[in-house]
């Protein structure tokens, strides 16, 4: 039951991007279709499922003073991998994504979890906190990406539903902003009943 | 000419935070206030000038002739991590009331990616190392520029009366979206 | 267990093993991937290579210095049953909007365009990276530079540019262009030597 709470609190109570606000240059970044928000929020939730892991295991060992830094270089070894692997595996999406697999070093969604979750828990909770957190973070950028997609280019998940050029601005930047302050502002509305 | 060129695209074309989507969390985080926004802008120049330099020279002198390539990410973070710890130290001493105005926000420069970001970008660019040193002082002043000019936005926003589901950070988004779409208005002006 | 203490030594001990460890697990799993990733890219460019120059049994690679520019081009000339069918280009344009964009352009040996590949892009998701759909890119098939003029519409040309994206149209002609110049200088190059001999 425990467990189920770890996992099931990134979705909705203490989502990263909808609650937390956290880890909002990708948000923000490779939302412009929903396959590429699907892929950076799974590339993220392994890196946060394993960062999570690995601290919590070591996390006596470590002294408090350098505390953050030993965080960042397990981080940044975990996102060389996801990075190298993405490289050789699933190269079309590895070129999409680009300068922002690097960047998930310092996503503040991993180092927050490292920070306030994994040096205080133990390895099985640690896991499922990951896992839920990294999650909830790829359902939100799926979402977004989506609502982008279908205003910005009329498809959703690469298929066309009407065959004529979008409303252009949603898949440029300043779309990328106004799309996730109505998104958040829909899910305050559901969630907490405003 | 091509460092007036480098510096009008990096602050105005492709502006940092607005085009690059990079360093949205203290965007986002410390634009409350004017002052802090500020002090945070600073702060951020300095870091990214002094760490887009180390790194580069990193990337020259030691991944690249050993072909080391694969440990750019780690090491590129450490030295970042390593001078932030720096810079906190010399500013406790140098100058406490700063330091009391920024103690919070320098951890989190650490987590700031436009740091990473920029150093990446340069090494992925191929600049030499005065125009990654110049790239990186224009990143910075397009990040205190877009920091300040969104951070008085914001406390306009305050005493504005905003439907309530709107309140707080869904209109700031849709209000720095809009501030992304009039500084899309600068492409063209240059090319880097 | 016990917390560690703060002290120099331990710090500086822990930072030490944790970078070394990592560190060695990031060039294990890049020993790993090496071989995947190369292979990535050699099918990519055989792909790319086929798809401009269908047809071809034989490569024969040819680098070449442009008149502009600061790289090289690479040259694939196709041969079937020991006859010239086609040249593959690989080039390149600086004027992206994001800088360099790669394409692989197929001519015949009279010029014509046969296809033309995306090879390598950072433009704006949607706008200028429409250049790899076939709406854009396939104006060019069957057309010779020497009679079709490869700029926009905007420039005097007779290329319809990607909508409000003009750089990157621009910069995909300069691609093209770049790679039909170079090609021409080949030929003449090579028709010189044949005569010579």
């Amino acid at each position: 039951m425990k467990q189920w709470q770890n996992f099931s609190k990134g979705f909705f109570k203490e989502n990263a991007v909808f609650v937390m606000l956290l880890g909002m240059c990708p948000t923000l970044a490779v939302t412009n279709s929903a396959i590429n928000g699907l892929g950076m929020g799974l590339a993220t939730t392994f890196v946060l499922m394993m960062s999570n892991i690995v601290i919590s295991l070591i996390k006596n060992l470590i002294p408090n003073k350098v505390r953050i830094p030993t965080f960042i270089v397990v981080i940044a070894a975990f996102v060389t991998v996801v990075d190298l692997v993405m490289a050789g595996y699933a190269p079309a999406l590895h070129e999409q994504l680009g300068i922002f697999i690097p960047l998930i070093v310092v996503n503040c969604v991993v180092l927050g979890r490292a920070e306030a979750f994994a040096s205080k828990n133990n390895v099985v909770s640690s896991f499922f906190d990951g896992l839920g957190m990294g999650l909830g973070f790829a359902m939100a950028l799926t979402m977004l990406g989506a609502i982008r997609e279908m205003l910005g280019n009329y498809s959703i998940f690469g298929w066309k539903f009407i065959n004529h050029d979008g409303i252009l601005v949603f898949i440029l930047s300043p779309g990328a902003f106004i799309a996730l302050g109505f998104l958040i502002a829909f899910v305050n509305k559901v969630t907490k009943k405003v | 000419m091509e460092y007036i060129i480098i510096i009008i695209g990096t602050v105005l074309v492709s502006n940092i935070v607005l085009a690059n989507f990079l360093g949205i969390c203290p965007f986002l985080g410390v634009s409350g206030k004017l002052a802090t926004a500020t002090g945070m802008s600073g702060a951020v120049l300095f870091v990214m000038t002094v760490a887009s330099i180390v790194t580069w020279l990193i990337q020259q002198y030691v991944l690249n002739p050993f072909g080391l390539g694969f440990l750019q990410t780690i090491s590129f973070i450490l030295v970042i991590a390593s001078l932030v710890q720096v810079v906190e130290i010399i500013l406790k001493k140098v100058s406490p009331p700063l330091y009391q105005a920024l103690g919070v926000f320098l951890p989190l420069i650490t987590t700031n990616c436009a740091i990473l970001g920029v150093a990446l970008l340069i090494i992925q660019k191929d600049f030499n190392l005065l125009q990654g040193t110049v790239y990186a002082i224009g990143n910075s002043l397009g990040f205190a520029l877009a920091l300040i000019l969104f951070a008085g936005l914001r406390e306009h926003l305050e005493l504005m009366d905003v439907p309530k589901g709107m309140r707080g950070m869904p209109i700031a988004l849709v209000v720095a979206g809009i501030l992304s779409l009039a500084f899309m208005g600068f492409a063209n002006l240059v090319k880097i | 267990m016990a917390k560690t203490e703060s002290t120099f030594l331990n710090m500086f001990l822990t930072l030490l093993i944790v970078t070394a460890v990592s560190s060695l697990a990031a060039s294990a799993v890049y020993n790993l991937t090496k071989g995947p990733i190369a292979e990535v890219q050699r099918l990519k460019l055989q792909k790319a290579i086929s798809q401009v120059m269908p047809g071809f049994t034989e490569l024969k690679k040819v680098q070449m210095m442009p008149a502009t520019g600061s790289d090289s081009l690479t040259f694939f000339e196709g041969l079937k049953d020991g006859q010239e069918i086609g040249v593959a280009v690989k080039t390149y344009t600086n004027l992206g909007y994001s800088g360099l964009i790669k394409l692989m352009v197929g001519f015949k040996p009279d010029g014509t365009i046969t296809n033309i590949e995306v090879l390598e892009q950072k433009e704006t998701p949607g706008l200028g990276t429409k250049m790899a759909t076939p709406k854009f890119k396939d104006q060019f098939m069957g057309k010779n530079p020497a009679t079709f003029k490869v700029e926009v519409k905007k420039d005097g040309g007779q290329v319809d540019a990607i909508t409000a994206a003009t750089i990157s149209s621009r910069a995909f002609c300069d691609a093209v262009m770049r790679a039909y110049t170079t090609f021409e200088q080949l030929e003449k190059k090579q028709n010189n030597q044949e005569e010579g001999e």
